[in-house]
């Protein structure tokens, strides 16, 4: 019978169906952080069971972090509580940890790609929704409950229904400042925040083919924004190139052995389905968010729409425009900016920089607006200085942070302040997500550096040679 | 860890119709830094709840006398964005053991099931119901019925039926978790690992 991608990889990793119930699925990879996981090792020490397989989890801390003086203690008594843990749990059990200070330390979507770790055709699961991130090398990859990541410690399988199947087909050529963050906003824009919700997505056609990994993985991180369990793309020549010599990619004739199964890890022709949707690349233009859930974005040209013309209730819609102070039918061009956030696991890579550093190269940080670079590992820090970007950035008026999750959920001290507006190139701009009361505009590293040498929501494309 | 077992619930209930309730709204962020699974319910709704000097917002439901039970109702979506299971702690913690909506995210639905929440899908019309329902007499009482998979509004005796996998509901109605099972087939996974294609 004809397969999607999808169901490869999923029936591969089938240990036992169950009449009426879900799926007990293997889980080849395991990534864990300091926030997700301190209740599981606690299940585990109450059950007295021990890991199964500690050399399938692979540990870091990035949530909680703090992004200046990493080589201080860390002050936060609660934060630094939770990092000791993470670092006392993987010794007793015997698993990876790169934390604070390693210099393989970042966040755990960055990371695990950066070493090798993810890979096609693997199951890959955390403790966190953007986990969809690894589907773009042609993995099954989502986010897990604490509960599961006590399963998968214990047993490396958790029990889930087989998701519906989507399939998003986007040809077409991409317009002049249009990037893979638009892209994906642009797509959860029309299907809505709940529109995926139920199926998992492969992404199919030439705007994704031609796409680089890093651009590819900030697509199938965004998934979950749409409600998606997680996103895919067939993998090609393209992953395989950013795969090889990586730390813990096969070698020699395991290499050969792997790349002959991955690329069997594509779409049969006639497979079938559950739902298709079909969009044209070339309409799709630089996006902005201007409400509290990534699916409130438009055309960064484009007006406020009305409460008729969003999906959900008047009254959703109108307690979302009020945390946001703005207005039905207002242009967001124009608005005045506070803040400006570029990182994340969304946005945290190299190429994120290199987009922000294109477009500020030789004009000025606006005064009155904080911006905050923070790359997503240490190795991107290291990229950003050796490609001569922290240069340009430092002339063009700018710092650059150390690496974590940072201001994207700002569990760290990196918060936006009450009412002020920040654009960032994370994931979410929920009330409250980046600081209590901050009002977040979720875009691309353009249209944030855009932002940053304005001071204001500004078209990237007028400032683009 | 487990949980009380479910199976008949009967309650007044709590009303919640916004649409796209996220879990950093259920549970924000800051408030994700314990290391045992204590106190999550004190910061259920957090800023929905109090103001920043941490003083009830009056107009926030679950700060209103009027309205209180062991089943919140929300609207469609609930639940979406981060996989926080502290966001079914939270509500579990409170008091809740039953969540009912249109609509919820995968993920959250899910962890609920892991820890004894049970969340249960009802039609939009039903849904408006309930809140109607709700909304002209707050001492109005619901029946969840999880054997029959039926939700009632027992003062009108409307009925409707919900959806859940027979091997989760009989979990709930054991109060098992999915550990144990998995514990019991170890050595099936460790053989199933030895024919992975990689």
């Amino acid at each position: 019978m004809s397969k999607t991608l999808f169901d490869k990889v999923w029936d591969a990793h089938v240990v036992r169906k169950i009449e009426g119930g879900p799926d007990v699925l293997f889980i080849d990879r395991h990534l864990i952080h300091e926030v997700t996981s301190p209740v599981a090792f606690l299940g585990l020490r109450n059950r007295g069971i021990r890991v199964l397989y500690p050399e399938r989890t692979f540990a870091t801390a990035d949530h909680n972090t703090p992004t200046i003086d990493q080589d201080k203690p860390v002050q936060d008594p609660l934060s630094a509580n939770q990092l000791k843990a993470l670092e006392e749990n993987t010794k007793e059990y015997g698993i990876r940890h790169w934390g604070l200070g390693h210099y393989k330390n970042g966040i755990v979507h960055v990371i695990g790609p950066e070493n090798g770790i993810t890979q096609p055709g693997a199951t890959i699961v955390c403790g966190d929704s953007h986990t969809s991130t690894h589907g773009a090398f042609g993995a099954i990859a989502f986010g897990i409950g604490t509960s599961e990541v006590e399963m998968v410690l214990s047993t490396q399988c958790i029990m889930q229904p087989k998701p519906k199947k989507m399939r998003i087909t986007i040809n077409g050529t991409l317009g002049k400042g249009v990037l893979p963050k638009d892209v994906a906003l642009f797509i959860i824009s029309k299907l809505t925040t709940s529109g995926a919700t139920g199926y998992f997505v492969e992404y199919a056609g030439n705007v994704f083919e031609q796409m680089t990994m890093e651009g590819r993985m900030t697509v199938c991180n965004l998934s979950i924004e749409m409600g998606a369990r997680g996103g895919m793309i067939a993998p090609d020549q393209t992953t395989f190139d950013y795969i090889k010599d990586r730390e813990f990619s096969p070698k020699g004739a395991d290499w050969d052995k792997a790349m002959a199964y991955w690329k069997t890890l594509k779409t049969d022709e006639d497979a079938v389905f559950d739902k298709e949707l079909v969009f044209d690349g070339s309409e799709i233009e630089p996006m902005i968010t201007y409400g509290t859930n990534p699916g409130m974005g438009i055309g960064i040209t484009d007006e406020i729409p009305s409460a008729e013309q969003v999906e959900g209730g008047k009254a959703t819609y109108e307690k979302s425009l009020g945390y946001m102070g703005f207005h039905e039918g207002e242009p967001m061009m124009g608005k005045k900016i506070d803040y400006v956030f570029v990182g994340s696991c969304t946005n945290g890579r190299i190429e994120d920089f290199r987009a922000f550093a294109s477009l500020v190269k030789g004009k000025r940080k606006a005064d009155d607006v904080t911006v905050w670079l923070v790359p997503g590992s240490h190795v991107v820090e290291e990229q950003i200085k050796q490609e001569g970007i922290l240069d340009i950035l430092t002339e063009a008026g700018f710092t650059l942070r150390q690496p974590g999750c940072s201001a994207c959920l700002a569990m760290n001290d990196d918060k936006i302040p009450a009412g002020k507006y920040a654009v960032s190139t994370s994931n979410r701009n929920f009330e409250g997500r980046q600081g209590p009361g901050a009002r977040t505009l979720l875009a691309s590293p353009l249209v944030a550096a855009a932002a940053a040498v304005t001071g204001k929501v500004t078209d990237p494309r007028t400032l683009l040679k | 860890m487990a949980y009380d077992s479910f199976n008949i619930l009967k309650s007044t209930a709590v009303p919640l119709p916004i649409e796209n309730v996220d879990t950093d709204q259920i549970i924000p962020a800051r408030f994700l830094k314990a290391t045992e699974r204590v106190g999550f319910g004190d910061n259920l709704f957090r800023d929905w709840r109090y103001n920043p000097d941490n003083t009830p917002k009056a107009d926030f439901v679950l700060n209103d006398p009027t309205y209180r039970g062991k089943i919140l109702v929300g609207g469609k979506n609930f639940g979406s964005g981060s996989s926080r299971e502290h966001a079914a702690w939270a509500i579990y913690d409170y008091g809740f053991r039953c969540v009912i909506s249109s609509f919820f995210a995968d993920i959250f639905r899910n962890n609920c099931l892991n820890i004894g929440v049970l969340p249960v899908q009802v039609s939009a019309d039903f849904l408006e119901r309930i809140f109607a329902e709700i909304y002209a007499d707050p001492n109005t009482e619901l029946e969840v019925n999880l054997p029959e998979q039926t939700v009632t509004l027992l003062a009108t005796g409307e009925k409707e039926s919900f959806d859940i996998n027979s091997y989760k509901k009989g979990n709930m109605m054991n109060g098992f978790d999915d550990i144990d099972y998995l514990l019991n087939m170890k050595s099936d996974i460790e053989e199933f690992s030895k024919t992975l294609p990689l």
